[in-house]
């Protein structure tokens, strides 16, 4: 295999593509991926969006994307991409356009769309092989709408509809092994605080053909409750406390690309975090944060 | 040209085939799945070649794809019924947002609930203000021929709305007529290859469709950019219609006419059912009555100019739908009424039926009936409320089958 692009920091595109001055919020996680994952993609791609807080990117007549963009709806936007991409193959194949007019066709939707409206569409996608890049922002909630809790929001979390003293009591989807059953080409978890594993896996998702889905985890200042200025650092401490494995999909094999060790405490990812304040004030909710250290410690042994 | 006999459903996947369609994502529902059948079966025996077809998992997927592929500059053709275009919904409004032509034909079978199989309109009436434009059939030859004028007028610069064939289910889906399928030749020189022009996704042309607006003023904007170009589509039609005659020698008016020029009293309606109509109107006439029919084949954009032309100087009107909006009645008959209400000329009277639901068949009885109290109304200027049709033969079954469900039931916790 050939050398990796993306050795060190220093290999990542200096140059940005997504413009400044959207309507997105101060230390947006999901800006933040979406950065660095489309100075990799480049301008030949073109956005197929699901309704989310992004859709709010392209508002008329302005847009960050210095490539092409469409808006879907909230549970289609695969099959948006369907079109779009088999339209593409046909012209190409009738010479009606040339194959260096070609686009990449990348999906950005949200763990709201993902994980639950627009999964059918997705896991339908998946199996007719369609050649796509798709990448789902998780902040764990129904952001855009003020934060109500999805099947991506983690066991515990306050949000705008689990005020209760225990927060949510569902659990958290695992939408990355739902795509893995699906034997797709690609699919990894990454987040924009690890820039450097996210950079490698978008480079190892552009040399395959097929359907290549990404998930990011994207803290999220104001449903999850606390500074802008953290969003990187609580990146950060969701991959050391291993609350966030990032993983990839290919050839049949789920892969680690990074162990946490020695592996922190998940009570530092979730006293920054206002959305867990309940579990350390006025005490501490001993028993639910033993719950949540074991699920990832299990997670961690199963698969160490 | 050859002449053969096709369902309504054969007859729009030959529209689709002569159309040279690039590209059909499609769903399975009764009645239609015979359209998306033909189809698939011409690109597996090769006697279509350049057409993709892809199934998709929901008819809600299977608009927006049609949408996406349209947006990127290929001819699109899907097909679907009834739930299928309402679980769609969200999609049809959206897609004739962006403004990208292609061609929908729709069986129209009743909506759940109860779930029937049978034909209504309420599902196509349903897409009514959705912006995508209706031609209304009433022949198996006006499936085909509407489906290739459905394109032109989808790809009209001054149109760029995606359009709805539409046929009823079983009276035309599964009805078996004689079919002239025009020559490839001809139907070049009447359709040529769809020429995108800027309706495109490609490298170095970056496209923002279908983005965000913020306050009203720009969504208006849009809006009402959407409205008038559904309106150009009729002078857009007229021009059409008269290619397609010059060519074909079958011309299709945007609203169709049967005896209407000294008739009196007009029965107004669209789809399979007004062939019965004009039998109607064949016997009335024997007995010496003065009645017509005025059936409109586009329904949106609604061609209300020339529908005042030919109702001016009527002295009554029985509008029979074939929906039922639950609580006002007729759809057919409020549109008729806002066409018309204060205009010189204009009937007397509408009188509103409520017919043909669920497949229930419209007996000649029953529209020699539907003339004489609409007669009666125009005399003595009281309009009665609308009419559901039905017979105490049938309301006896209803209460029979209701006898053996209330036996079966005693039976079984007995």
């Amino acid at each position: 295999m050939s050398d990796p692009v993306f050795k060190t920091m220093k290999d990542l595109p200096s140059v940005h593509l997504l413009g400044a001055g959207t309507s997105m919020c101060a230390g947006c996680g999901g800006l933040e991926i979406l950065h660095e994952i489309y100075d990799i993609m480049g301008e030949k791609t073109v956005v197929v969006n699901a309704a989310g807080c992004m859709t709010l990117l392209a508002n008329y007549p302005f847009t960050p994307f210095s490539g092409s963009w469409l808006y879907t709806s909230m549970a289609s936007a695969p099959a948006g991409a369907q079109g779009v991409r088999d339209a593409m193959d046909i012209l190409i194949e009738k010479k009606r356009i040339k194959p260096e007019e070609n686009l990449d066709v990348m999906i950005l939707t949200g763990d709201g769309a993902a994980y639950g409206m627009g999964l059918s569409a997705t896991s339908s996608a998946i199996e007719r092989g369609l050649d796509f890049l798709y990448l789902c922002y998780d902040n764990e909630g129904y952001g855009n709408t003020g934060q109500q809790y999805s099947e991506a929001t983690p066991h515990a979390a306050r949000t705008a509809t689990s005020r209760g003293p225990r927060g949510f009591l569902g659990y958290k989807k695992d939408l990355f092994d739902i795509w893995a059953a699906h034997r797709p080409a690609y699919a990894a978890t990454v987040i924009a605080a690890e820039p450097l594993d996210l950079a490698r896996k978008i480079e190892k998702a552009r040399s395959i053909k097929g359907p290549r889905l990404l998930i990011s985890l994207s803290p999220c200042p104001i449903g999850w409750g606390y500074d802008p200025k953290y969003s990187i650092e609580i990146g950060k401490l969701a991959v050391k406390t291993g609350i966030w494995p990032l993983k990839e999909y290919a050839d049949g094999k789920v892969v680690h690309t990074h162990f946490p060790h020695p592996r922190l405490s998940v009570e530092e990812y979730l006293r920054k975090q206002g959305r867990f304040a309940h579990l350390f004030r006025p005490e501490r909710n001993e028993a639910l944060l033993k719950e949540i250290q074991a699920m990832i410690d299990a997670y961690w042994e199963r698969v160490g | 040209m050859k002449r053969m006999l096709l369902t309504g459903n054969a007859a729009a996947a030959w529209g689709a085939r002569l159309a040279n369609v690039d590209y059909v994502p499609a769903f399975p529902i009764t009645p239609q799945t015979e359209i998306i059948e033909s189809i698939s079966n011409w690109i597996d025996s090769g006697e279509i070649a350049g057409c993709r077809m892809v199934t998709m998992e929901s008819e809600h997927s299977m608009i927006t794809a049609a949408g996406g592929a349209a947006a990127a500059g290929v001819r699109v053709f899907t097909a679907t019924s009834s739930q299928g275009l309402l679980y769609g919904m969200e999609m049809i409004y959206t897609v004739a947002g962006w403004r990208v032509p292609f061609v929908l034909v729709n069986v129209s079978r009743g909506l759940a609930t109860p779930i029937t199989l049978e034909p209504d309109h309420n599902d196509i009436l349903a897409a009514r203000d959705s912006g995508f434009l209706q031609i209304h059939c009433s022949t198996c030859q006006e499936v085909l021929d509407s489906t290739l004028m459905a394109y032109r007028l989808a790809e009209d610069e001054r149109v760029r709305l995606p359009v709805i064939v539409n046929m009823d289910g079983f009276y035309l889906s599964f009805t078996r007529e004689p079919v002239v399928i025009p020559d490839p030749e001809s139907v070049n020189r009447f359709l040529p290859p769809f020429e995108p022009e800027n309706i495109r996704f490609l490298s170095g042309q970056p496209v923002s469709e279908a983005v965000a607006v913020l306050g009203g003023s720009p969504y208006s904007y849009f809006r009402y950019e959407t409205h008038l170009a559904a309106m150009n589509a009729i002078p857009v039609y007229e021009e059409i219609s008269k290619a397609f005659a010059d060519i074909f020698g079958r011309a299709y008016e945007a609203v169709e006419t049967y005896s209407t020029e000294d008739a009196e009293i007009v029965f107004f309606m669209i789809g399979s059912f007004a062939t019965k109509a004009r039998e109607a109107v064949d016997r009335l006439r024997d007995a010496g009555k003065r009645v017509g029919l005025v059936q409109p084949r586009l329904l949106r954009p609604f061609p209300e100019d020339a529908i005042r032309r030919v109702l001016t100087g009527k002295k009554g009107v029985a509008v029979i739908d074939q929906n039922l909006s639950v609580g006002k009645g007729g759809v057919l008959h409020a549109e008729l009424a806002s066409a018309l209400y204060g205009r010189h000329g204009a009937p007397r009277v509408l009188v509103s039926f409520i017919a043909g639901l669920g497949g229930r068949d419209i007996s000649p009885e029953e529209f020699y009936e539907m003339a004489s109290v609409t007669g009666k109304a125009a005399e003595d200027g009281k309009i009665p409320p609308p009419r559901l049709l039905y017979t105490a033969a049938e309301l006896k079954e209803v209460r029979k089958l209701q006898a053996v469900a209330h036996v079966e039931r005693k039976g079984r916790s007995s």
